[in-house]
């Protein structure tokens, strides 16, 4: 249901003189796609966002959704077929939750009965309960809660096109992590072509199907997948923008789901070590891993100091390891270990039942593979 | 005033109770009227002003210099021209609330954020529908502060325009000292007192009424 979203050489100058705060921008972005504008400050990033929906008029080039020039269309026509998100959210506070979401389809002069149902399915979709939230007002919810009835209010219409200027900026970091999880859940189902700015690579390469770089003065310096961006920075500064780790950025980009489990030696409770039920032997392993009845991790068991003919149980293992989930990053999963000084990370299913672990070294696998596929090493990066 | 003579005369007061009346619901047309079109004036000029920064220091300027010309001035001033009518009273009532009502109105609609009003236009609001359903209802607050003090100061100026007979409350005041005579003076002087302390209550109701999102 998204849109193509296609800029053809795109002007924008603020007044006569001085450089342009965009120049000659060209992008194609395919429908249903998240791109993302990313660049530092001064990089005609916003400009070039405000353009779409015609909030900055550009002064030559074309913009289209969907093959239609957006100069060609009304403004509050247009911009009501655009989601648009800020990072001040700019709730309407003299209005209920509900009415804020209608704003759009009220506009759209949508029948009373449709406007109920949608505000209710979407505060349903962005996890907040309608009962309770529909008639309360913006200065009652929390920051994380505002935003995400600010996304609400931008998908109300269903937009084929949805803007968002730096949307996640404002909140603090954990809450951005969840927003941006819960974003990328929302963009699955509902497939709206995004634009996207931000100033913040990581979450440019963490949010972006295409990641286009701005440099000073509106250039597009590279517009490409995260995973070219980071093994194949186009220049310099794409370089150095994206950053002396970027070897280690990538591992956002890989979740657990994406390398082979290895099996550790389990054993389960109240099973006696080394006994025929066991099925290995006593000395097999120092470490085992310790499963309930569902096969869900317990911990992990020293065998050297399990006396011989007892049974596992609880209170013998040490719950040290971190549990992982399937769509857990490789960048996650590895500060996770390094932050509790462990070897290896305990996978577990939707279920909470075992499925594997990941070591430090499966992970520095991965990192030594995009190293050699042309990343450059950290130090030599930093060089440059 | 008689040596002698009570302060209240009681049976005087009993006597004219339908006058009292009268005289109340005049004060309360005179004031409303006023308030009213300095309101509808002032919206417009407010409006003007705060869109475009050129217009609002004229704007203050002129209702400023209105504001400080003496009442009884003005109204003697404007006989010549009106005569001793209810538009002269009104023509120097109403420009005694611009200054007030303009300032309010600006101060609120300037008030209102950045990114509220980013976002209204951003969705597709025309910039009429921005006004009426975002910076006005948001603005509200601070007018409506703005018509208290206008609607307070109008209650008492009301009384001035009796000399040019008009008054409402004010017939008394002036009767009472043209004869001496202190129970009409009282009456009318603490009555308008009231009339401004009640119309003052309902505002504050009204206020609290029609801005519940301030309340929670």
């Amino acid at each position: 249901m998204g849109a193509t979203v296609e800029f053809r050489h795109v002007v924008k100058c603020f007044g006569s003189q001085g450089p342009p705060a965009v120049n000659d921008l060209s992008l194609l972005i395919p429908p249903g796609n998240i791109c993302v504008l990313v660049g530092p400050s001064g990089c005609g990033k916003t400009t070039t966002l405000r353009m779409v929906n015609r909030l900055i008029e550009p002064s030559g080039g074309q913009i289209l959704i969907d093959g239609q020039d957006v100069m060609a269309v009304e403004p509050t026509a247009l911009r009501r077929r655009i989601g648009y998100v800020i990072q001040q959210v700019g709730l309407f506070p003299h209005q209920t939750i509900a009415a804020n979401i209608a704003t759009v389809p009220r506009l759209l002069k949508w029948p009373d009965e449709r406007i109920r149902r949608r505000v209710d399915e979407l505060l349903a979709l962005i996890g907040l309960d309608p009962g309770p939230v529909r008639d309360r007002y913006p200065a009652e919810l929390s920051g994380g809660e505002r935003q995400r009835v600010g996304v609400a209010r931008a998908l109300a219409a269903e937009p084929p096109v949805m803007l968002m200027d730096e949307p996640f900026g404002a909140v603090d970091p954990i809450a951005r992590t969840r927003l941006q999880n819960e974003f990328l859940r929302l963009h699955r189902e509902q497939r709206t072509t995004v634009i996207f700015v931000t100033h913040d690579i990581d979450e440019a390469i963490k949010m972006g199907d295409h990641v286009a770089v701005l440099q000073q003065g509106g250039l597009l310096a590279q517009y490409a997948s995260p995973e070219e961006l980071l093994t194949k920075p186009a220049s310099d500064f794409v370089a150095r923008f994206v950053g002396a780790d970027r070897g280690l950025k990538r591992l956002a980009l890989a979740t657990v789901a994406d390398v082979e489990l290895e099996q550790a030696p389990v054993v389960h409770e109240n099973q006696v070590l080394g006994s025929p039920e066991d099925g290995l032997p006593m000395a097999g392993a120092k470490y085992r891993l310790l499963l309930d009845g569902e096969e869900r991790p317990i911990g992990w068991i020293n065998t050297l100091r399990m006396p011989a003919g007892e049974r596992a149980s609880r209170g013998a293992a040490e719950p040290s390891s971190p549990l992982l989930s399937c769509d857990t990053t490789l960048r996650d999963a590895l500060s996770m270990l390094l932050g509790l000084a462990v070897q290896t990370g305990v996978v577990v299913d939707d279920g909470g039942r075992y499925a594997g672990v990941v070591t430090v070294q499966t992970i520095a696998g991965v990192l030594r593979a995009a190293i050699e596929e042309g990343v450059p090493s950290p130090a030599a990066a930093g060089e440059g | 005033m008689t040596p002698g003579e009570p302060l209240i005369r009681w049976d005087w007061l009993l006597a004219h109770l339908g006058d009292i009346a009268l005289r109340v619901g005049q004060h309360l047309v005179l004031t409303g009227i006023a308030v009213g079109v300095g309101l509808v004036l002032s919206l417009a000029l407010g409006i003007w002003a705060a869109r475009r920064p050129g217009v609002y220091a004229p704007v203050t300027w002129v209702t400023g210099v209105l504001y400080t010309i003496p009442s009884l001035a003005l109204f003697a001033l404007l006989v010549p021209f009106t005569g001793l009518s209810l538009l002269t009273a009104e023509i120097g009532l109403v420009s005694y609330t611009l200054l007030i009502l303009i300032r309010n109105i600006v101060a609120g609609i300037r008030a209102v954020p950045a990114e509220v009003r980013e976002s209204a236009l951003g969705m597709g609001c025309t910039s009429r529908q921005v006004l009426w359903q975002v910076e006005l209802p948001l603005a509200l607050g601070v007018i409506l502060a703005g018509v208290r003090v206008a609607t307070i100061t109008t209650v008492g100026l009301v009384t001035v325009t009796a000399l040019i007979g008009q008054g409402g409350l004010g017939f008394f005041i002036v009767d009472g000292i043209q004869r001496f005579f202190s129970t009409p003076l009282i009456v009318g002087a603490l009555l308008s007192v009231a009339l401004a302390v009640a119309l003052d209550g309902l505002l504050v109701r009204l206020e609290r009424l029609v801005t519940p999102w301030a309340r929670r």
